[in-house]
Order: structure tokens, then sequence, then C-alpha cells
């Protein structure tokens, strides 16, 4: 099936239904209908100020809609547990290991549970030896992985990232990046953006590709690279400039 | 973690000492509040005299010590048990009003004028006290008023009225300020100024400052004790207002004053039962 | 005659005599002080972050409210202290004029607003900074509140610091409130004023001095404590 359907089916987890957010006048994502599937990843593409930050936060909650709806299946419709690792990672002014405790202290995790569970965190992302240091001391890297690590810790169904590796050299991009596929072994559904069409080729799934605040095509990832539908991405997989 | 054991501790500390504050308070039931002045206070009387009447009573006496004309504020809202101020005729209006029940003279002391060594209006050979502030007017030398309406300042502007001057212009500084600060201004700016001899002689930033004129008996200076009405104000502690007011006008109570002296001198002089208004 | 040397040997003096009076003064200083700083931070710290966190109608007025009153004379906090304490006055019943409570009181009325304006201003950087995040913990707002104010500590114990400051060091509320009544409610700046009203400028000067020493090493005290956890949580 080359053709991603917009339709929700019995398959579908999330799905947007004529999302539009206006912001002081400006139409910044137009009659968004989108729906993501049970599985896999997506990854949300499109050239610099598309509108693909802005469709994360409205995926996670972090923002309403000002039109349309955005609704989950499953689970009578409420929101599946979920995180959110971001472009610039967000580092409490605690230790590492206090700032995936707190995440979980939020969450409702009893007190006492707390500390395994994040330190079997750290230890899946090699953060053990820092765990006591104090998170905004770390660099870059390091605060990306911690980042990943307490989303792990939150055992999210859905994982949102915005671009989460913009900012990162190549060894700390291979560390998101196989940290996306052990979230993606969990079982966590993950929705990413990026612009980066190597990690898209190695990540992908699915790819949803914006374009002015419109998604203009929703393909298999195969299908994107190879035979893309609209003109814009098919400029857009051979590297021109797209606007 | 350090923080927390910091905050814990200060905590701690807070609510031990809130508590430490009230039962200091509680422990104290036996007391009752005196406004009266300034010049009293600073004088040292209180320190003297008080310790003599808590063993004779038990009760302890807390000196709210302010200008006369606060004193009388403060008695005429409810704020305080007992009063005992110097303004003959502030006191006689105040039992007019109905805010006192009773008035005695307990004490006098006296006023005496002050000015910087030279003596540059020649207060020292004036006749009278009148005379000696008509020479300051005349001389148009500074001159440093307490300008805050207490018994001092009353008493001061009756004097200029005595003199037939209406005190005003560059040499005649009103400062709205107590007795000592009033006396450490004129020390620093060789001003003429009438004080207490009572504060003057517990004063100690005297500079080139003396006493240039005194004796006069419109210097005079009389202190008296008020009842405050029971009716104006039922809530205040009349029983033990009322034993502190007796016992200052008791044989003991005009002892102990007589025996106060700083550095050799009696600074107060019991006249309880005369008439003592003028 | 004086002389900053004459202060300065009657505070060692003071000091080294451990003198009954003074150290009364001095603990009575403290008491207050610290009472009313505590209790001013308890109120102060939630609702500067609750004005932070929250967008309602008429926060603008509020905020300058609060900033206005960091500019409070002591003596204006005093009186109106003064006016509900006072047997006249509203509060009067409870008998709580001239006792340190109504000069904890007087003091709270004094640092409360700078505690919340500055706390206000503190949070309101750390919510801008971490809004989406906790926003994606689905924290909620009440919830925010004491993460905010933690991840503030630093800045937080310095506003604390300039409360207690102004607490311990201004003398017209508590003249007015406490009355100075010798053994009741003297503390170090009413003692101070009255031993310049007595001309005795040494003692006063060494009074000062102590004053100045036992704010500055609660200032080293928490000054160092706060680098020692800066160090160890960055």
């Amino acid at each position: 099936m080359n053709d991603m359907n917009t339709a929700p089916t019995s398959a579908t987890m999330l799905a947007m239904e004529g999302v539009a957010f206006t912001h002081r006048g400006h139409a910044l994502l137009k009659d968004v209908s989108l729906s993501l599937s049970r599985h896999g990843n997506t990854i949300v593409m499109g050239p610099n100020g598309a509108g693909k930050s802005l469709l994360m936060r409205l995926l996670h909650g972090l923002l309403s809609p000002t039109h349309g709806r955005l609704r989950w299946h499953g689970q009578s419709g409420r929101p599946p547990r979920q995180a959110m690792v971001f472009q610039r990672p967000v580092m409490l002014r605690r230790s590492a290991i206090a700032n995936v405790t707190y995440a979980l202290a939020v969450q409702g995790t009893r007190w006492r549970d707390r500390r395994p569970q994040a330190w079997d965190a750290l230890e899946r992302f090699g953060l053990t030896e820092i765990a006591h240091r104090p998170a905004r001391v770390l660099s870059g890297g390091e605060q990306q992985r911690l980042a990943l690590a307490r989303a792990w810790a939150l055992r999210p169904e859905i994982l949102f990232l915005d671009e989460p590796t913009s900012a990162l050299d190549p060894a700390a991009i291979k560390a998101v990046e196989d940290a996306v596929i052990d979230f993606h072994h969990q079982g966590t559904r993950i929705v990413m953006n990026t612009h980066d069409l190597h990690q898209a080729r190695r990540l992908a799934d699915d790819i949803v590709f914006l374009c002015q605040g419109r998604v203009i095509e929703h393909n298999q990832a195969d299908s994107f690279f190879t035979t893309p539908r609209t003109r814009e991405a098919a400029a857009f997989v051979r590297g021109e400039l797209v606007w | 973690m350090t923080i927390k054991r910091f905050v814990g501790t200060l905590a701690g500390l807070g609510l031990a000492m809130a508590f430490a504050t009230n039962a200091a308070a509680e422990e104290d039931e036996r007391f009752i509040n005196l406004a009266s002045t300034t010049s009293t206070e600073q004088s040292g009387l209180f320190d003297a005299i008080l310790p003599q009447f808590k063993e004779a009573t038990g009760i302890d006496v807390r000196v709210v010590a302010v200008g006369t004309g606060q004193a009388f504020e403060l008695a005429r809202r409810g704020d305080a048990d007992s009063l005992l101020v110097h303004d003959t005729a502030g006191e006689k209006a105040f039992i007019e009003e109905g805010y006192a029940t009773e008035r005695q003279p307990v004490m006098y002391n006296d006023f005496v004028l002050i000015g910087p060594g030279e003596d540059p209006a020649d207060i020292a050979d004036a006749d009278d006290a009148a005379d000696a502030f008509a020479r300051i007017a005349d001389a148009e030398v500074p001159f440093a008023s307490r300008g805050d309406d207490s018994g001092t300042n009353r008493a001061e502007l009756r004097l200029w009225e005595s003199a037939g001057v209406d005190p005003g212009g560059e040499w005649y500084r009103e400062l709205g300020s107590g007795m000592g600060p009033t006396l450490n201004t004129a020390a620093g700016m060789d001003a003429y100024v009438m004080s207490d001899r009572a504060t003057w002689v517990a004063f100690d930033n005297r500079q080139d400052l003396e006493i240039l004129f005194d004796g006069d008996e419109a210097l005079f200076n009389q202190y008296g004790s008020l009842l405050i009405s029971e009716e104006r104000h039922p809530h205040l502690k009349h029983d033990l207002a009322k034993q502190w007011h007796e016992w200052l006008i008791s044989a003991d109570g005009q002892q102990a004053i007589a025996d106060y002296e700083l550095d050799g001198q009696q600074l107060f002089f019991p006249n309880a039962g005369e008439n003592g208004d003028d | 005659m004086l002389s900053e040397d004459n202060a300065f040997t009657t505070a060692l003096q003071l000091i080294i005599g451990l003198d009954e009076t003074l150290v009364g003064i001095v603990a009575l200083s403290m008491q207050v002080s610290l009472t009313a700083v505590l209790i001013a931070a308890m109120l102060g710290l939630p609702l500067g972050a609750a004005v932070a966190l929250w967008r309602f109608p008429g926060r603008g007025l509020v905020i300058i409210i609060l900033n206005a009153f960091m500019g409070l004379p002591p003596v204006v906090a005093g009186l109106v202290v003064y006016l509900m304490l006072s047997r006249a006055g509203p509060l009067g019943e409870l008998g709580l004029l001239f006792t340190p409570s109504a000069m904890v009181i007087a003091q709270i009325l004094l640092i409360l607003p700078i505690i919340a304006a500055l706390t206000r201003q503190h949070t309101e950087e750390r919510w801008d900074e971490y809004r989406e995040q906790l926003t994606s913990f689905r924290v909620s707002r009440v919830r925010a509140i004491p993460t905010l104010l933690w991840d503030a500590r630093f800045s937080l114990m310095t506003v604390i610091l300039a409360g207690f400051g102004r607490a311990s060091a201004e003398v017209g509320a508590v003249m007015i409130v406490g009355g100075n009544i010798d053994g009741v409610t003297r503390v170090m700046t009413t003692a101070i004023v009255l031993e310049t009203n007595k001309g005795n400028l040494p003692l006063a000067l060494g009074l000062g001095m102590i004053l100045l020493l036992l704010v500055a090493l609660i200032n080293a005290g928490a000054f160092l404590i706060g680098e020692e956890a800066r160090r160890r949580l960055g």
C-alpha cells in the first residue's frame, strides 16, 4: 500500500481532523488531517518554518488547535502515556538522577520505586557514571541522552522527538538514533522531526511531509524517497531548496 | 542534602523561637504598660525605681517612652495602663476630656538653658528665664527647639510667650525630635537649647555645650501620674495601675525617687501631696 | 569625644564581656527578625510563584503593587500595624501591642512584598524555561510551584537574605509597635536609637557594629552553604 489513508481505521492510534493553528492572525498550520497507526516510526519532514515543531506540540498536547480536533483511539479516547524529547533538552537544576526521579514522581510512581527505575533508565543509556552530577553542567550529548533516559523511565506508549539531534555531534547522534530504535523495539510509537534526509531513511517507516503549514504528503518511507507524489517532496528528496 | 538540612534547621529554629516568645509573654501576666516621657526613661530614673516597685508588689512596669503628646494619644486610644508625664495643663485637659479620673503630682525637676560656652547671647547674666529667652531672640543666635509637641516643647513655647517673643526666622530651628536627638543636633550646630536637667546630666555627647542659665522658678518641670478612666477603657489593668500610682506618691516611692542620683546629682525632687501645679 | 577607635573598643568590650542585657537584646532581635522572615517566606514564596504562573485580570496591577510596597517606609508599616493592634483598632482585643509578636507582624508587612515580588521575577524566568517540559510531564500549575521554587533556590536564598537584612536593620516600625520596652521589646536597632538619643554615641556605634557583624555572619553562612550546594548541583 503506497497511499497512506488519512481516514482512521481500526489500526489508528491518533487522528487529526481538520486541525488549524492561528497565532496573532497568522495561519501557521492549515487544515491538517492526519492519522497515525498504532505501530511504527513516523518522521515529520519539511523545510524550515513549515510547521513541524508546531505539529509535534499539537500532537503531544502542549498546544491546543484553534480549529479542528485531535482524537485518540482506544482506551475510550483518553490520551495514552506519552513523552517528548526537545531539540534543546530542558534540564532541571538538580542531579542527573534527580531529573529522572522527578519525572517519575509527577507521573505518580511510588516513592520507593523511583530510584531503582531511574537507575535502570540511566544504566540503559550509559549514564550511571554521571548520575549524581548536576544535570546542567553535562555536555549537550549527555543532556540529550539524559532526556531520553528520562523519557524511557516514563515508559511512554508514544514518544515525540522534536529535532533531537540537530545540535549534536555524530557520536551523540548515533546514540540518539540507537535509543529511538530501542524505544521502537519496546513497542513505543515514535513520532520525530528531522531535517536530515539520511537520518529519515535510517529510521522512518512512514513520512509526513509538511510545506507552508500543510501536510502535502503522507507516504510509506520507501515510496516517499523513491517515488514522491508531489513536486515539492521530489525536490526536497533531491536536496533542492524548498520553501 | 545540605540545603534541605539548612532550611529544616532554620524552620525549626524559627518555630522554636515563636513559641519561646509566647511562653515568655505568658509567664509575666502581672505587668502594666506605662506611657511616659523620654526624659524620665533616658535619665535612668526608671532603671533605679522600677526594681523597688517590683519587689514591693511583684508587678512589672513596661515603659513605653515617647513624647508627652504621643503618650497622651497612646492613653487616649487605650494602649497604656498608666501615664506619667510632665504637662500640667495637658494633664488637666485630659481629665476634663474624661480619659483620666485622677491626677497626682509626683515629683519635679527643672529645665536648664544650655548653649555654647562663649555664650554669644550673654544669657548667663540674664535676670530671669524670660529675659534669657529675650536675649537669645535679640541676638538671633541659633536656638534648637524640640518642635514635637512634647511637654518640654510646650514649656518652651510658654517661656517664649512670657518673653514677648514670637519665635521664628532663620535662627529658630524646630527639629521635631526627642530631647536626646535635639541635644545632639544642638551640639553639632552650637545652638542654644532648653532641656530638662535629668536628660542633660545623663547626656554624653556635649561637645562645647554647657548649662548657661538655671534656677528660675519659671523653669520648674512638674511630673504627674494619671489614673486612666475605667469607664472609658474597661480592658486595662486598672488594679495594677492603681498600685503603681499609689506607690509613686507613697513614702517608699517618694524616697526611691529622692535617692536616685546620677554623677552625684539628685535629678528628681519628690513633691507628692504638694500643690505643685506650676 | 567620639572616635571610631572608641566605638570599636566599646563593641569589643560588649562582645567579650557577654553583657547579659546585650545578649538579651541580640537574642530578641534575631528571634523577631528570623520569625518574621520565616513567616514572610512561607507566604511570599508561594504567592510570588503563583503570580508568576497564573495569568489573571489585574495581574499587572498586583505586580505593580508588590513592587511599590518593596519601598514601603518602615515607619508607615509600623503606623499601620499600630492602628490595627491598638485597643481602638480592629485587632485591639488580641492585646498584641508592645509585644514581640507585634514587631514580627510589622516586619512581615515590610518584607513580604520584597520576597513575593522578587520570587515572582525569579520563578517567572524559570517558568519560561521549563513550561514546555513540565507541561509535557503533565505537571499541574499547583505542582509546578514547589518545582520552580526549588529550582530557583539559589536566587531565592539571596531574596530571603535581603528580606532578613531589611527586617533586622529597620527601626521605625518596631519602635512604634514594640515601644522599645526595656527587657521586653528592646532590639538592636531601637537600642541604638536610645543610646544615640542619650548622646552615648560610642555605645550606639558599638551596637551598630555588632548588628552588622551578626547580619554579615548569617549572610556568610548562607553564602557558604549556597556555594557548596551550587558546586555540587550546578
